[in-house]
């Protein structure tokens, strides 16, 4: 039954520009959905594909990564790194089988909580639709589970 | 006189080369098999599976498994060889990482046998038999092995103690696994028996690699002329020497080739391909998504490029077997 399920979003802000969008976003009570589980790195450019991977490994359904908007990086230009390897990943994960859908990077600066609102908004409800992502278990698992 | 210590030589999903690499240490093979007795090897001697069942548990005291497993046979052979062996080495990257034979992973039996029996246009099938693993013929069962839809690496299957890294390990680093082996000096379980820095740390090109790498395309191998003392890097040849474990004597890049990665990752990374990913993707030097991607346009398989050695044993292990076809 779709309706009743909730996917599981992990989301790593950028200390300077999304997480205190998120954090606007809260005092100033805008209501969004519940599903996003926020990481706070220090910038959008600390976080490494291997991150992205093991999410998707450990049970995340889609991974959000929220940085500054272009020239506004903190570190001048941490930003920029994380869309080039944003761009690779993406195409690395949809070679793998994971929906576009389930792997976004959006710039949101400090003072718009309206847009951290949407962005979640929108992404729960797409990752919703797609449903929960199958994956191996982690640590190898029993025969049945790779046998033809 | 004391007994001497047995080893034992195995393949799984492998091509055969990590064998070649034992014959490759040349007269100093005969060394080793002066001072150790090879009890199994059936890509070299005639042993049968009956002679590793006679065998008492425990009494190899090292077994060298190369390739993947990716069929029934080979994952009753390795479980029999655990048995046997008071240490298994994972020997190439396809019993340590998955191997090329990994990516596999990126279909299914199905659809690999539906390629390989019926699609392929060199294969005359017309009435389209596939493999079976059962056959009755003069009321006998007969059985062959069944080929699994996901490949698995050595440690996926059996406990490891040792691995071995390369596509093949060179002679240098089997023979210094073996005297540690013989010499007592082998490190804590688990360990990968090679240097663990990245390879540009060893590279002869080192001196020559830019200090701000920033690339507008990767070139592929092909296209230039590749300069023979320059870093490959440098000249937008995507190597990945940042992120690969060194001890293979960067012999591809003597050969004024690239580093695809078949030593695996240092002891720090989790995920090959994902930090490969990462390094590789932080020297283009476009700042906007037009230019990122004209970038890494050379680049047309990910997976290829970057888990060419180490699908199977990635976060991911395999392409969703619901996106397969």
């Amino acid at each position: 039954m779709p309706e009743l399920f909730e996917p599981r979003i992990v989301a790593f802000f950028c200390n300077w520009c999304t997480y205190l969008a998120a954090d606007l976003a809260g005092t100033s009570r805008i209501k969004y959905a519940p599903n996003a589980r926020v990481i706070r790195v220090m910038c959008s450019g600390r976080v490494d594909a291997q991150f992205v991977l093991e999410a998707f490994a450990r049970g995340a359904d889609g991974v959000l990564i929220g940085g500054c908007h272009p020239g506004d990086c903190h570190y001048q230009e941490g930003n920029y790194s994380t869309l080039r390897r944003f761009e690779l990943l993406r195409h690395l994960l949809k070679d793998i089988g994971i929906e576009e859908e389930r792997f976004r990077l959006e710039w949101i600066s400090a003072s718009e909580g309206d847009k951290v609102r949407a962005v979640i908004n929108d992404m729960v409800e797409k990752v919703r639709a797609l449903g929960p992502l199958s994956r191996l278990p982690i640590a190898g698992g029993p025969l049945e589970e790779v046998a033809a | 006189m004391a007994q001497k210590p047995k080893l034992a030589f195995y393949w799984c999903a492998a091509c055969g080369g990590c064998d070649e690499a034992v014959l490759d240490l040349e007269e100093k093979l005969l060394d080793v098999a002066s001072s150790a007795d090879i009890v199994f090897w059936p890509a070299a001697l005639d042993f049968k599976r009956h002679d590793l069942e006679a065998m008492t548990d425990g009494s190899i005291l090292a077994t060298f498994v190369s390739g993947a497993i990716r069929t029934t046979e080979q994952e009753e052979m390795v479980r029999l060889l655990r048995s046997k062996s008071q240490l298994v080495f994972a020997f190439g990257s396809c019993s340590h990482l998955g191997g090329v034979p990994g990516l596999a992973n990126l279909w299914t039996r199905d659809t690999i046998f539906q390629t390989v029996y019926t699609e392929n246009p060199s294969t005359p099938n017309v009435d389209g038999t596939l493999p079976q693993t059962n056959i009755g013929e003069d009321r006998r069962e007969l059985g062959l092995p069944t080929f699994f839809d996901t490949v698995r690496t050595l440690d996926q299957v059996v406990a490891v103690d040792y691995y071995l890294p390369g596509c093949p390990p060179t002679p240098k680093i089997l023979l210094a696994a073996v005297n540690q082996l013989f010499n007592g000096q082998l490190p804590e379980k688990g360990a990968v028996l090679a240097p663990d820095h990245a390879l540009c740390e060893d590279c002869p090109r080192r001196d020559s690699h830019p200090d701000h790498l920033a690339l507008d395309e990767f070139k592929r191998p092909q296209e230039i002329l590749i300069d023979e003392g320059t870093c490959l890097l440098g000249q937008g040849i995507l190597c990945l020497g940042p992120a690969t474990r060194a001890g293979c004597e960067a012999q591809c890049i003597k050969g004024n080739m690239p580093c695809t990665g078949c030593f695996g990752p240092t002891s720090r990374v989790r995920d090959f391909g994902g930090k490969a990913l990462s390094a590789i993707a932080s020297v283009a030097a476009a700042k906007e998504e037009a230019g990122i991607l004209r970038a890494f346009e050379n680049i047309p398989d990910p997976i290829g490029t970057f888990y060419r050695y180490s699908l199977p044993s990635s976060l991911l292990k395999r392409r969703r077997l619901e996106a397969v076809r």
